[in-house]
């Protein structure tokens, strides 16, 4: 017991030497920097999987300038303004959501965005934080970790979001909405009897999920197991890029020497199938550094997240680390053909800003939790 | 306190650092999986993978299906595929833009046009896909791009099966057209089978019937060079083209029905009461449906959707309107059928109707009233007031449910996209819709086919076609059969639903719709046939509301608000074989405009006349023309 008011102290802010510039700005040093070399990094493979075009890096430059912005404007913002902005960002989201539906129901086919005129606005990426931020506040509430019915009301919350937008459809955006409730309920102590009860109960599900998909997504997951059943299709998508990362073995092909990324065999190759450009052109060298990069992000968020003084601020920090992570890991499974081909980019380094915004947002929210100090609460 | 305060704190706090390494375990572990299995493709298999990539020559490509041809009945072609050359600009390799197009316009013609459909179709598609710069190049301008080919790198010429529709004029609502997929359509459509196909059926039959029409695609697998040049083929599985579409619409009806709306807003559509078949529907103005295929200019389109007239807007399908006294057969209909009347039961008509209690006055068209009429008068001179008093006994409930068995409020199902169905107005609409309870006096305006009761023109051919057959509802289809080629027609059934009347009630109706033609007091008297015998309805729907103490005088009411003119017929009455639906919007009286447009599409089908050149002539006036 004697080292508890030690350990109090250490928690009670940073060391004195990064109360410099950083810490004012409220930016977490290692993050930021860590966050840089990935997005430098992908601009790297990106420019040479846009064939060096330099109009596209400019757009793309312009995106991560933006989304830095944003990053640092978020993090501005202390986390009780955070914690009372849940409620309404989810409820609109939400909304949005339904209001997307409605008009896609009209129109009589998909549709993600909705149009408010001046701007087309995707509801399903606020969501990837307001899910987040809604089951940390929720839970927050009281002491942790949560009972049954608490949990249950924390599910449903991550449900109605993620099953609206698997509506949409966009499995990939679904899965990621749909993830970060279930690694905030993680994060917060949820018991691992239920967690095994729900993973029986998942495999019992599997075959009615089934059911109720798509024919195209389907497809997707059964070219898995066997690419060459549709080769024109999805199946092309994963055989190419197999080829694309087997072939650039442990050294690579050189960066700009790609056969398969140039000769236009590889398709999306500056959207969400880049891995396989990076493995194709730097190897096993190449992925690893990047990876390497990424899980330094992961553990330094997780760490944060850990350091913090209220339970809101640990389980936002973390549910929106582990988010990234899935982020990373389903893109990566997918392109390497671990996982069917789902519409989710790599973070950072894909070409296209939606995404990006959104990642470095959820950063700029973990920076808010750490470089905050304020009042002891829950 | 306090203390255990701090103590439940800290244990979240352990509890959280405990699932928090859990957490990064579980991310290192599955990382590991993803670099493991990177390791295994880069290292273990990568010599496999690299042989198939330096092997990678071997390009799969989609072997885009021919799309179904579309025949009327009688065989005349109505949507042909044309083969075209197209020069196309793939972006991504094109360095220079501008010089290209510079250096291009010195060999062929490039006008403004072009270049603004390009840019536009390039700022919507992917850099790496070839856009459509000139279309329709000659032999010639092929030879001189081919000389300087490989000045051009990013410069392709690419033959296509081009959509035309020689008689688009014609056919371009029932038909519709196909057009460039665009971005909402990407996402719905399955992409492997669009692979190589840029057009997708956008309205109409081209869009109902897209599956079909479209095929499958089929692919082969080319052996390339480096600079992805063709060497040669190695594999191929052939596409499955599109089945081609016959039609129930014949094309000759279909012009001559035009013809005969020739100068007027409305819409004709004629239905063979045997089959359900369409046997012509004609909305009018119309507009040149080829143009869209390409994709229209936005001066040309512009003029197109802002054109008072709006031609774009298909009335036989989606222009809701009052149905008027076109309605009263089936009112009279409902009224046998529930045996509220009988067919010689009369009723005195004063010239106006008043609901017990109340003092507001529904008039009738006709000033002095008719007298005593019966159901057949009724029908024959179209008496609102004998109607007033039908669909005040009958009620709201009963009317909306018999009207509703002849899709009345609801889609005729007709396979045509884009189709609207009407509104009946029921109790439970007005609660949902207008929030307000039902008043007695809107049932007697339902009951003259008046108020917030619409219907389309093909609502109301085939409610007339089911009195026709004796009382068969079938969902109207314009197409007849799909052929797989080889002769193989493989036949359209579609849904037909026995109604279960009386056939002495339908014969009843039959008869003094007969009389609305045949009757010297009918209100369609003139367009009388010596050759076959004509039933049918006259009807006028109110666009401008008339007070209660004026009256209607047609002359002072602007164009654009003057009545809607309606008539609805079936012929020959002993064995229908067509049933019509006309509407001239704005067009007056539905006995002098309407009717004789009826005729004329009647004659030319069953006696084959083309109908005159003076159907356009003014309509005279004559007061007793009614309703």
């Amino acid at each position: 017991m004697a080292i508890e008011p030690n350990k109090a102290g250490l928690d009670r802010g940073p060391p004195a030497g990064s109360l410099a510039l950083s810490h004012r700005l409220h930016l977490d040093l290692p993050l930021v920097f860590a966050l840089l070399l990935a997005s430098g990094y992908g601009l790297l493979v990106l420019f040479s999987a846009i064939d060096q075009d330099p109009q596209r890096l400019e757009a793309q430059l312009l995106r991560l300038g933006l989304a830095f912005g944003v990053m640092i404007l978020v993090a501005q913002i202390p986390p009780r303004l955070w914690r009372r902005l849940a409620v309404p960002l989810y409820v609109a989201g939400v909304l949005m959501l339904v209001a997307v539906l409605a008009v896609g129901e009209i129109g009589k086919g998909a549709q993600r965005w909705l149009d408010l005129g001046f701007l087309r606005f995707q509801p399903s990426e606020l969501l990837k934080l307001g899910v987040p931020l809604m089951l940390a506040w929720f839970l927050a509430l009281r002491p942790l970790p949560p009972g049954g019915w608490r949990t249950l009301l924390a599910a449903i919350l991550t449900a109605v979001p993620a099953v609206l937008i698997a509506r949409q459809p966009d499995l990939g955006t679904a899965l990621l909405v749909g993830s970060a409730g279930a690694f905030v309920l993680f994060l917060a102590g949820l018991s691992w009897r239920l967690i095994a009860l729900l993973a029986a109960l998942a495999a019992a599900l599997a075959p009615l999920l089934w059911s109720q998909m798509l024919d195209y997504q389907k497809n997707r997951v059964l070219t898995l197991f066997d690419p060459e059943s549709d080769p024109l299709g999805t199946g092309y998508h994963i055989i190419q890029s197999k080829i694309a990362i087997g072939s650039g073995g442990v050294y690579g092909k050189g960066w700009g020497l790609g056969t398969q990324s140039h000769l236009e065999f590889l398709p999306e190759r500056s959207t969400d199938f880049i891995f396989a450009v990076l493995g194709e052109e730097l190897g096993l060298f190449g992925v690893l550094a990047l990876l390497g990069i990424y899980l330094f992000i992961i553990f330094r968020g997780l760490y944060i997240a850990s350091q913090c003084q209220d339970a809101f601020g640990r389980l936002l920090a973390g549910g929106l680390t582990l988010v990234f992570f899935v982020y990373l890991f389903v893109n990566t499974g997918m392109v390497s053909g671990l996982l069917p081909v789902v519409g989710v980019p790599l973070p950072l380094v894909s070409y296209g800003g939606t995404s990006m915004v959104t990642i470095l947002a959820g950063f700029g929210l973990i920076m808010a939790v750490h470089t905050h100090r304020e009042g002891a609460g829950r | 306190m306090a203390g255990s305060w701090f103590h439940a704190a800290d244990g979240e706090r352990r509890l959280f650092a405990r699932r928090a390494w859990v957490a990064a375990i579980l991310a290192t572990l599955l990382l590991s999986l993803v670099v493991a299995r990177v390791a295994h493709l880069q290292i273990d298999s990568h010599q496999h993978f690299s042989t198939l990539s330096q092997d990678n020559r071997v390009r799969l490509e989609p072997l885009p299906p021919v799309r179904g041809l579309i025949y009327d009945t009688q065989g005349v072609l109505l949507a042909a595929n044309e083969p075209s050359f197209t020069l196309t600009v793939t972006p991504d390799k094109a360095k220079d833009m501008p010089g290209l197009l510079e250096e291009l316009s010195k060999l062929i013609r490039l006008d403004e046009a072009d270049i603004k459909r390009f840019d536009r179709l390039r700022r919507q598609g992917s850099p790496y896909a070839a856009v459509p710069l000139r279309l329709h190049l000659t032999e010639e301008e092929i030879a001189r791009v081919s000389l300087d080919g490989h000045r051009f790198p990013a410069v392709d010429i690419r033959t296509d099966l081009l959509r035309t529709y020689p008689l688009g004029l014609y056919t371009a609502h029932v038909l519709g057209y196909v057009a460039r997929i665009d971005e909402e359509e990407v996402k719905r459509i399955d992409a492997a089978n669009y692979r190589g196909t840029d057009f997708i059926g956008k309205n109409g039959l081209e869009k109902s019937y897209e599956e079909v029409l479209h095929g499958r695609v089929g692919y082969r697998q080319v052996e390339v060079n480096a600079k992805g040049r063709v060497l040669r083929t190695l594999e191929s599985e052939p596409p499955t083209p599109g089945k081609d579409l016959r039609l129930h619409l014949d094309i000759r009806l279909q012009r001559h029905a035009a013809k005969a709306l020739a100068g007027k807003r409305g819409a004709v559509v004629a239905i063979d009461p045997r089959t359900g078949g369409v046997l012509a529907l004609v909305s009018n103005p119309s507009f040149d449906p080829n143009p869209f295929v390409e994709g229209i200019g936005a001066k040309e389109y512009a003029a197109l959707r802002d054109d008072i007239d709006v031609p774009l807007f298909d009335r036989a399908l989606r222009g809701q309107y009052p149905p008027g006294s076109t309605i009263k057969p089936f009112i009279a209909l409902g009224g046998l059928e529930t045996g509220v009347i009988t067919t010689g039961k009369t009723k005195h008509c004063s010239g106006a109707f008043q609901l017990p209690g109340q003092s507001h006055r529904y008039r009738d068209w006709r000033k002095g009233g008719h007298g005593s009429v019966d159901m057949r008068r009724a029908i024959v001179e179209s008496c609102d007031v004998y109607f007033y008093d039908l669909a005040h006994h009958l009620g709201i409930d009963r009317l909306n449910d018999f009207l509703g068995k002849f899709h009345f409020g609801r889609k005729t199902g007709v396979d045509l996209a884009g189709e609207l169905g009407g509104l009946l107005p029921s109790k439970e609409w007005k609660r949902r819709v207008r929030h307000q309870a039902w008043y007695p006096g809107e049932t007697l305006i339902v009951g003259i086919g008046q108020g917030a009761f619409l219907a389309t023109p093909l609502q109301l051919a085939a409610a007339t076609a089911a009195i026709a057959n004796g009382g068969r509802y079938l969902e109207p289809r314009v197409a007849k059969a799909l052929d797989a080629g080889q002769g193989q027609l493989e036949p359209i059934q579609a849904p037909r639903r026995d109604l279960g009347l009386d056939p002495d009630h339908v014969e009843d109706i039959i008869h003094a719709m007969t009389q609305v033609v045949e009757s010297p007091r009918g209100t369609a008297r003139r367009i009388r046939s010596p050759a076959y015998r004509i039933a049918g309805k006259t009807g006028t729907a109110q666009v401008f509301t008339v007070g209660q103490k004026e009256t209607y005088k047609e002359k002072q009411v602007a164009a654009r608000k003057r009545d809607h003119a309606l008539f609805v017929a079936f012929a020959p009455v002993e064995d229908p074989r067509i049933a019509v639906a006309v509407l001239v919007e704005n067009g007056g009286h539905g006995g002098s405009v309407a009717a004789p447009i009826a005729r004329a599409v009647m004659d030319s089908y069953l006696l084959g006349q083309e109908p005159p050149g003076d159907l356009d002539a003014e309509p005279e006036e004559e007061a007793e023309d009614g309703d």
